[in-house]
């Protein structure tokens, strides 16, 4: 038996090729900390291609997971235990593993056309260039290809056992239970019995190598987090806009109608809601021909009553942005979710990036206002698509949700909502006997004819009424030419036109009405100010910690609504003579809180197509 | 005052809206909302449940004129709205205007998958062979040589055939009519109003501006019987002025040939509008070499794109009934902080 030692956390990464089953491994691992009650944080890191040519450094997949016995917002800066399955695995992850890291090596992928794939001259199994680290040899293919030699399967078939060797290994240096994994291997399986029986018996194997060699002198064990109460699940952040949408369909008693087009990494959000389960929720998806034709259909879906939403990443949001256009002057409700990646053009598909800000906010034709809101973790996805619903709805008005890569794939324990304080959306359409009660407030029939329904005739929040196609006696037409105010017929007028631009940026401007301040958390009398957006709270949040434990003083406020800002955004800013804003990008909400609020902000840019890791943050907070 | 909306009562001037029509003088385009609106009368359905969508063009003006539900949307784009429309609420009546530019050449694509899915959408293709809202470029549809702003010593380009385009791209429902010929107008929208699926029409439509007489081998008094095959389904195929000609099929071949003196009436092909091979033949038929279709080339019913969602959901809800919100966030393993 091997003495057993406490850890507060643990950073893991998992790396292989991209047929390795990396990010199966990386799932397992984390479903399983999760479940035994650790708190957990994973950032998945895979190639644009599919299959790149096996054994090299393009096709090399990683899948890293933080677990902690304490609260943790981010996957982890540094690795603490590198599983690689194969030489270039090494080669591209071993720069992030720490200095006396753990080092768990496949030793029968160091071959001679391995390290040829791998660039590699010398084995670095050999060469000593490995000896800052502890390294853990096992010949995982023979022993994987030896544990399940009984079932009968290909060689192929058999090497593709070669993950839940390597995880069974990883339970058993961190005490992990099996069960978690062995119920997923059964139901995946359930049809393929042969299938069942040599992942579980890889899976063991690993373990049992562990605990029968003594691999290492210890096991270590990360004690349960000390979590609020509740029931929880793990999330994603685009597994979480998918059910927050049809949270919102169920809270609103509407159709939703999604149509979008498959593009990374925004698809899941797509398949997610294309489930057959999905459709209990009045759920229609529709995957369209092209980008555009996926916006159209959300919008035609709101003019005909329903919610419209379409998702897609920087390239589609580029395609998207004419008919956007149309839904900002004929004020229909649209979401568009944006799951951020690096640009421009295809940039980087499968990497983070936060740099779609400006683009939605300014990236169409015309004076051209939306409302732009971004959720600041994967759970917070879920809140966020909710809101997203409510404000097009409530404000007839496109919402962009600005997500991103390291959010959508990125996993965290989620505590699951309490049902009771999920408010309804209430949505009035005009009808002709009941012509008050659209959304917000009462609405007349009014000036004209008896028998004329005034389309933009606004109520006192400038909303306009959301009469739909069916309703008797409110028959009418709009699109994109400049409309009068109030008939909404079409109208060129030099004085109309500033007054509706005039209206349409008041409408948007209206919400900061509805939504919460910006808080401000840490130390509020502190001279520096740490402001961000978006998916970089949980590196911020924990790099303010760090500093503030270390003595520094230091304000935290994170913006998860960008436009509008929060109505005390000018107030907060005033009160800090130094503002610091790291961004996945060169700058854009610096630059925005910059032209709009003259605030002395700076920027702490990355743009890697990397998450940022807590020590940068942490670092320009100490050359403060 | 719903029931005074509803038919039968429904007259033509309940469908006109108080706004000024704002085509040039001559254009195609009235006769053809003048005959949409005669349509509709016999269609059956309240104008509360009608929707027009348009994309950009002359054409596309035409929501703004019709007093019923409309939405003028984006250049080539009003496929996409058209299908969000009926996708939210299967019950409206959906008509789509578009013209030769807006729907074959920036919509060709959404035109295509439109069609491909059999959304229950009426798709009215004003085909004037010209850009007219731009003042006069050459379109998708124009004839090879047609001299314009933008091809100034005649196009270079195969223009697309509407129909075979239609055809090919899996319609449920394809004809063709003409802007002045109100009785077959009134008739082909009518047939259209009753297709289930995509119905798509194409409307020869003049262009007083910039495509004059592009259509008078059609269209005038003297030519247009030489020139225009009616289709009648169940019918040979007899044209011309003194109802003479006919078309026979030699092999895969369509010929024109003089009845009596070619062959006789039994020789000529029977129009089946159910026979996709014989639609696509027909809608390769052009001036001058053969007459030109009119009429329901082709028609066939098939289960519509928004009948089969409704059949996935149902199927949903048989199995496991209205979806609850705690189903929905307990869709993965759970596990319990005490």
């Amino acid at each position: 038996m091997s003495a057993i030692q406490e850890l507060e956390s643990v950073t893991i990464r998992f790396a292989g090729d991209s047929g390795d089953g990396m990010q199966l491994a990386g799932t397992q691992f984390t479903n399983t900390s999760a479940i035994l009650g650790n708190d957990i944080a994973t950032f998945p890191d895979f190639p644009a291609e599919i299959r790149a040519p096996a054994g090299t450094l393009p096709g090399v997949s990683g899948f890293q997971v933080h677990f902690s016995s304490t609260d943790i917002h981010t996957p982890g800066d540094v690795v603490n235990c590198l599983v690689v399955m194969n030489a270039a695995a090494l080669k591209t992850n071993l720069r992030d593993l720490e200095p006396g890291g753990f080092l768990i090596v496949n030793s029968e992928s160091f071959g001679v056309s391995d390290l040829d794939k791998a660039k590699y001259k010398i084995s670095p199994l050999e060469d000593g260039s490995l000896a800052g680290y502890r390294v853990v040899r096992v010949p995982i293919t023979k022993l994987t290809r030896e544990s399940v030699a009984e079932c009968k399967l290909s060689p192929r078939e058999a090497d593709r056992c070669k993950n839940f060797f390597a995880l069974g290994l990883v339970y058993w240096m961190y005490e992990r239970p099996l069960e978690v994994t062995m119920k997923w291997v059964r139901e995946k399986f359930a049809t393929n019995p042969q299938f069942v029986d040599a992942n579980i018996r890889a899976l063991k194997a690993g373990y049992n190598y562990g605990e029968t060699v003594e691999l290492l002198p210890v096991q270590y064990r990360v004690a349960k987090a000390k979590t609020a109460p509740g029931t929880y699940r793990k999330i994603t952040g685009n597994d979480a806009l998918a059910i927050g949408l049809a949270a919102a369909a169920k809270l609103a008693n509407k159709t939703l109608v999604f149509s979008g087009y498959p593009i990374t990494p925004a698809s899941s959000v797509m398949e997610a809601l294309a489930t057959p389960d999905m459709r209990r929720y009045g759920i229609k998806v529709l995957q369209a021909e092209d980008e555009i034709a996926a916006c159209g259909i959300a919008i035609g879906a709101s003019f005909a009553g329903a919610i419209g939403v379409t998702a897609t990443s920087g390239p589609g949001i580029c395609l998207k942005a004419e008919a956007v256009n149309l839904a900002v002057m004929t004020e229909l409700p649209l979401v568009i979710l944006n799951i951020q990646r690096g640009g421009p053009s295809t940039g980087l598909p499968t990497k983070t990036e936060q740099s779609d800000l400006l683009q939605v906010l300014f990236g169409r034709n015309g004076e051209s206002p939306v409302a732009v809101i971004a959720p600041c973790t994967p759970g917070d996805c879920y809140e966020m698509a909710v809101e997203a619903v409510r404000l097009a709805t409530q404000f007839m008005t496109p919402v962009y949700l600005l997500s991103d890569g390291y959010l959508a794939n990125g996993s965290e324990p989620w505590k699951l909502p309490d049902l009771a304080t999920q408010k309804p959306i209430v949505i009035n359409h005009p009808t002709a006997h009941n012509s008050e009660g659209w959304t917000g407030a009462g609405h007349e029939v009014g000036e004209g004819s008896a028998s004329q329904y005034l389309p933009y005739k606004r109520n006192e929040h400038l909303v306009r009424p959301w009469a739909i196609p069916g309703t008797p006696g409110l028959e009418h037409r709009i699109g994109g030419i400049e409309k009068q105010d109030v008939t909404g017929n079409i109208n060129y007028e030099p004085a109309n036109h500033e007054h509706m631009v005039h209206t349409r940026w008041k409408k948007v401007e209206a919400i900061a009405n509805v939504i919460p301040d910006l808080a401000v958390t840490g130390d509020l009398d502190a001279d520096l100010l740490v402001v961000g957006w978006g998916g970089t709270f949980g590196s911020i949040t924990t790099a303010v910690e760090r500093a503030r434990k270390q003595g520094i003083k230091v304000a935290q406020a994170h913006f998860r609504y960008l436009n509008p800002m929060p109505k005390n955004t000018a107030e907060v800013l005033k009160k800090y003579p130094k503002i610091l804003v790291p961004e996945l990008n060169s700058g854009q909400l610096c630059w925005l809180l910059r032209a709009k609020y003259l605030a002395p902000a700076e920027g702490l840019n990355k743009i890697q197509g990397k998450p940022f890791l807590v020590s940068e943050i942490l670092s320009a907070i100490e050359k403060q | 005052m719903s029931t005074t909306l509803s038919l039968p009562t429904l007259t033509t001037k309940d469908l006109t809206t108080d706004q000024d029509v704002r085509w040039c003088p001559g254009c195609g385009d009235y006769s053809i909302l003048a005959q949409m609106k005669k349509a509709l009368l016999g269609v059956g359905v309240p104008r509360e449940k009608m929707v027009f969508v348009s994309g950009i063009g002359c054409s596309s003006r035409f929501p703004y004129y019709m007093n019923t539900y409309g939405f003028h949307t984006i250049h080539g784009r009003a496929p996409t709205f058209a299908t969000g429309v009926k996708l939210a609420n299967p019950d409206l009546q959906v008509w789509m205007v578009t013209g030769d530019g807006d729907g074959f050449s920036i919509g060709g694509n959404h035109t295509m998958h439109l069609l491909r899915r059999n959304v229950d959408i009426k798709v009215l293709l004003f085909n004037n062979e010209i850009y007219g809202l731009t003042k006069g470029q050459y379109s998708p549809t124009s004839r090879t040589g047609t001299k314009s702003k933008t091809s100034v010593t005649g196009s270079i380009e195969s223009p697309i055939r509407p129909l075979t385009l239609a055809l090919a791209a899996e319609a449920t429902f394809v004809a063709r009519t003409i802007d002045i010929d109100i009785h077959n107008l009134v008739a082909i929208l009518q047939r259209a109003a009753a297709h289930k699926g995509t119905a798509f029409v194409e409307i020869y439509q003049n262009c007083k501006i910039f495509n004059d007489d592009v259509w008078a081998y059609a269209t005038d008094r003297t030519m247009k019987s030489e020139n225009l095959l009616y289709l009648e389904h169940g019918k040979p195929m007899v044209f011309g002025k003194n109802r003479d000609k006919g078309i026979r099929l030699i092999g895969l071949k369509p010929e024109v040939v003089v009845i009596g003196k070619d062959c006789a009436l039994d020789d000529l092909l029977v129009h089946d509008e159910t026979d996709a091979v014989a639609a696509s033949l027909l809608s390769r038929m052009s001036n001058p070499e053969f007459p030109e279709p009119v009429g329901v080339v082709y028609a066939v019913r098939k289960p519509t794109y928004e009948e089969l969602v409704q059949q996935q959901i149902d199927a949903s809800l048989a199995k496991k009934g209205p979806g609850k919100l705690a189903d929905l966030f307990e869709s993965e393993d759970l596990w319990t902080v005490e």
